[in-house]
């Protein structure tokens, strides 16, 4: 006679589609992918100082250099909403929901506000995309960065709705966990973007 | 609950996934089996690669004789160009995530892989890209002709000036398809971290795990690169930016560096599963245990290491300064190492066994006899003095044919004969595979040998006319190349017939050792579901007797009673 080892006992979270029981992976296939993300940027960055180190002229004709304080307040604004995140994930984890949802919400205020602080500063600079190799940098490291920001903003409009799904957060805080990462490596990246395209100008 | 002998109708059972057909036309829609979306994957990669295989044809066609007689020059440029495009992107990336795909679940005991709709969605961009591709060929101008590695300033050339052109839908083609990949990836890595057996830990885990897990690794760091540097090209075709154009300030060497800061290291991603493939199937094979287990598994992260460190040797003529030479032809020679710990390795575990030469194996000793020579002339190759004299000749060609037809190609032929079996439920046809093996690798060799010959005379590549002194070698490879043509004949024929009138094949056909050999064939679609076996022992354990798994005869009764 021999026996046949079963399932693990206890409860494990299904995951839909008819598939057996197995827990979610979604935090580990996140991170592993905010990784290789990040890996965009860096050669994004690597352009920057390559381009820029090696150029005989670097700044369009025109241009003495760009403005920073006014991007500086923008970027203490996008780096305390990492803070505000970290509180809501806190209120979360005490199941106190109307807490997480209102820092979850500030925290989206102030993203959109720094996307605000971007928009305008774009429209008062005199170059463009076209405008040699540092316009289409600039824009291109700030655009793409933004285009990150507003992604963030969605998704965590979107575990702002699912918390209002009954039972949702039996399972859910992945989701929101893995969108606090993000928040954070958005805002980490932006303060290496900050570094390169303000702090050195000389 | 413990049962006192496993339900054989639990292993004999299929589980379709609700909602998707259980018969042929799940193959056609959004499935999120990964044993569904292997075959999708592997089916796909065989059709782009008899549409890879028929433009390479018609350039053999053209080079039979010395003049440009064939075709127009412009159309060879664009002959090229989508010959290497869709061969490396649409045949090899897709042929090798099939085998991913029917693979990595069954050897480390998972139901599925991590994200099943996420695998799903990955495959279902590779026939939205390979359509983009073949659309430019209809679009004004013609599809992309600027080499598969589309070098700025040449790339941004548009004469036409069209926003829809050929260079335009390759790099959109490209991107989507890093996006695939990396979805691929993350899948893929998540998987091996967290889902493999109880008892299974890395270094009982089958070496083509290993493999896959480096080769994704490579994907996830190095096609983010490639695909920055992709939409900077775009944005300098079609907006007129200048990442790349000198004439706005911009480095035209600077996408060089992006492109192959991936392009180099996704030859590692090519060839490392086939290692992965060829540790799987000498050990079977052969009747012993791999020779080296630990050193073949660490070497796979070696060169995941040193190959993020290399991509400069493809620049050597691009202007770099000498320190970068001096510096990546050494990173480059030390990937002789790890590689070379393989191949000993491989020589080891043959060294003594009881060889069967059936069609897996001749696949796989002719995959590792092309390797080896690819392998010399990639050492002479990233000497730079040999490299400046050589650059943009047919040595060159030759080279990389022989790793990527030569072995990497024959590599997944062995591994499709290999599981045939296991994922159709059917076995092959064995004189039809060799038939095929025979002309594959004398194919392979007439094709590929005269390459270097010509280099080292001094032909240059991607070029339709060359001196008539070039022609006796160019003959001897076109007819090399038209051999290989044929050659996919018995091959086609053997998986189509086989599948349909083959005889059934048992469940462990090769009396091989691996959870994929504990399932029916073909397998459920939740693999082993909730009896996921605890393994206790490496894989290899061949002559040694030690059982796999923990009760082991009770999996092998309950096959046989199925």
């Amino acid at each position: 006679m021999t026996t046949l080892p079963t399932a693990p006992p206890g409860p494990t979270p299904t995951h839909g589609e008819g598939h057996a029981s197995h827990p979610s992976y979604t935090l580990t296939g996140f991170i592993i992918f905010l990784c290789s993300e990040s890996v965009i940027f860096l050669a994004f960055f690597a352009a920057y100082a390559l381009l820029k180190s090696t150029a005989t002229s670097w700044l369009p004709p025109g241009v003495e250099g760009l403005e920073w304080r006014t991007p500086l307040q923008f970027t203490v604004v996008l780096v305390s909403s990492s803070g505000t995140i970290a509180v809501a994930e806190h209120f979360l984890g005490k199941k106190r929901l109307w807490a997480f949802r209102g820092f979850l919400l500030l925290t989206m205020a102030m993203g959109a506000l720094f996307l605000y602080g971007q928009a305008s500063e774009w429209s008062g600079l005199s170059f463009g995309f076209t405008t040699g190799t540092f316009g289409s940098l600039f824009y291109l490291l700030t655009g793409f960065h933004g285009l990150h920001v507003a992604t963030g903003i969605l998704l965590m409009g979107l575990m702002l709705g699912r918390s209002f799904y009954p039972d949702n957060y039996e399972k859910g805080e992945q989701g929101v966990i893995a969108v606090s990462l993000f928040w954070h490596f958005v805002d980490v990246i932006w303060v290496l973007l900050f570094l390169l395209l303000y702090a050195w100008q000389a | 609950m413990t049962l006192t002998s496993l339900d054989p109708g639990i292993l004999k059972a299929s589980h379709p996934v609700p909602g998707a057909p259980n018969n042929w036309k799940r193959f056609f829609s959004f499935n999120t089996d990964a044993k569904v979306i292997g075959i999708q994957y592997i089916v796909t990669s065989l059709f782009f690669l008899l549409v890879g295989g028929l433009l390479a044809m018609i350039m053999r066609g053209e080079l039979i004789t010395p003049e440009a007689d064939l075709v127009d020059r412009t159309v060879y440029n664009a002959l090229y160009t989508m010959h290497g495009t869709i061969m490396l992107f649409l045949f090899m990336f897709p042929v090798l995530n099939g085998l991913n795909n029917l693979l990595i679940p069954c050897m480390i005991g998972a139901p599925d892989m991590a994200f099943p709709r996420l695998n799903a969605a990955a495959f279902w961009l590779v026939p939205v890209f390979g359509v983009i591709l073949m659309a430019s060929f209809l679009v004004p101008g013609g599809p992309a002709a600027s080499g598969w590695w589309s070098y700025p300033p040449v790339s941004l050339q548009n004469p036409l000036g069209h926003l829809i052109n050929g260079e335009a839908l390759w790099i959109t083609a490209v991107a989507l398809s890093g996006v695939s990949s990396i979805m691929g990836a993350v899948n893929f890595v998540t998987t091996i971290l967290r889902m493999r057996a109880p008892g299974m830990t890395f270094f009982r885990m089958p070496i083509f795990c290993w493999t896959a897990l480096s080769a994704q690794t490579i994907q996830l760091i190095g096609l983010p690169a490639l695909t920055g540097g992709a939409v900077m090209l775009l944005f300098d075709l079609v907006a007129g930016t200048s990442f790349y154009r000198p004439e706005g300030g911009g480095d035209p060497v600077l996408y060089q560096h992006f492109f192959w800061f991936y392009s180099h290291p996704a030859v590692y991603v090519i060839i490392l599963p086939v290692f992965g493939i060829f540790s799987e199937l000498f050990p079977v094979h052969a009747r012993k245990p791999l020779f080296g287990y630990v050193f073949v598994a660490i070497a796979s992260l070696v060169i995941v290491g040193l190959s993020l460190v290399v991509w400069v040797h493809h620049m050597f003529p691009s202007g770099v300064p000498q320190w970068m030479r001096d510096l990546f032809m050494v990173s480059t020679m030390l990937i002789a190492v790890p590689t070379g710990i393989k191949v000993f390795a491989w020589l080891g575990t043959l060294w003594g066994g009881k060889i069967q030469l059936n069609t897996p194996m001749l696949f796989s000793l002719g995959g590792l006899f092309n390797f080896v020579f690819a392998g010399v002339t990639g050492i002479m190759l990233a000497t730079v003095p040999v490299d400046i004299h050589v650059n943009n000749t047919y040595f060159v060609v030759g080279h990389f044919h022989y790793v990527i037809y030569g072995a990497a190609t024959m590599g997944v032929y062995a591994a499709i004969y290999h599981w045939f079996p296991k994922f159709t439920g059917h076995m092959y046809f064995e004189g039809l595979g060799k038939l095929h093996f025979l002309l594959t690798f004398v194919g392979t060799n007439l094709n590929f040998f005269p390459m270097h010959p010509l280099g080292l005379m001094g032909m240059p590549r991607r070029v339709s006319s060359y001196d008539p002194e070039f022609a006796f070698w160019n003959v001897i490879a076109s007819l090399g190349g038209f051999l290989l043509g044929v050659s996919i004949i018995p091959f086609l024929l053997n998986l189509v017939s086989s599948w349909v009138w083959g005889p059934k094949a048992p469940a462990n056909p090769w009396k091989a050792i691996g959870l994929e050999w504990l399932l029916p064939s073909p397998p459920p679609a939740e693999n082993f579901e909730d009896n996921v076996p605890t393994v206790i022992s490496g894989p290899y354990g061949y002559g040694t007797g030690k059982p796999l798994v923990e009760h082991q005869e009770a999996y092998e009764r309950a096959l046989q009673e199925a």
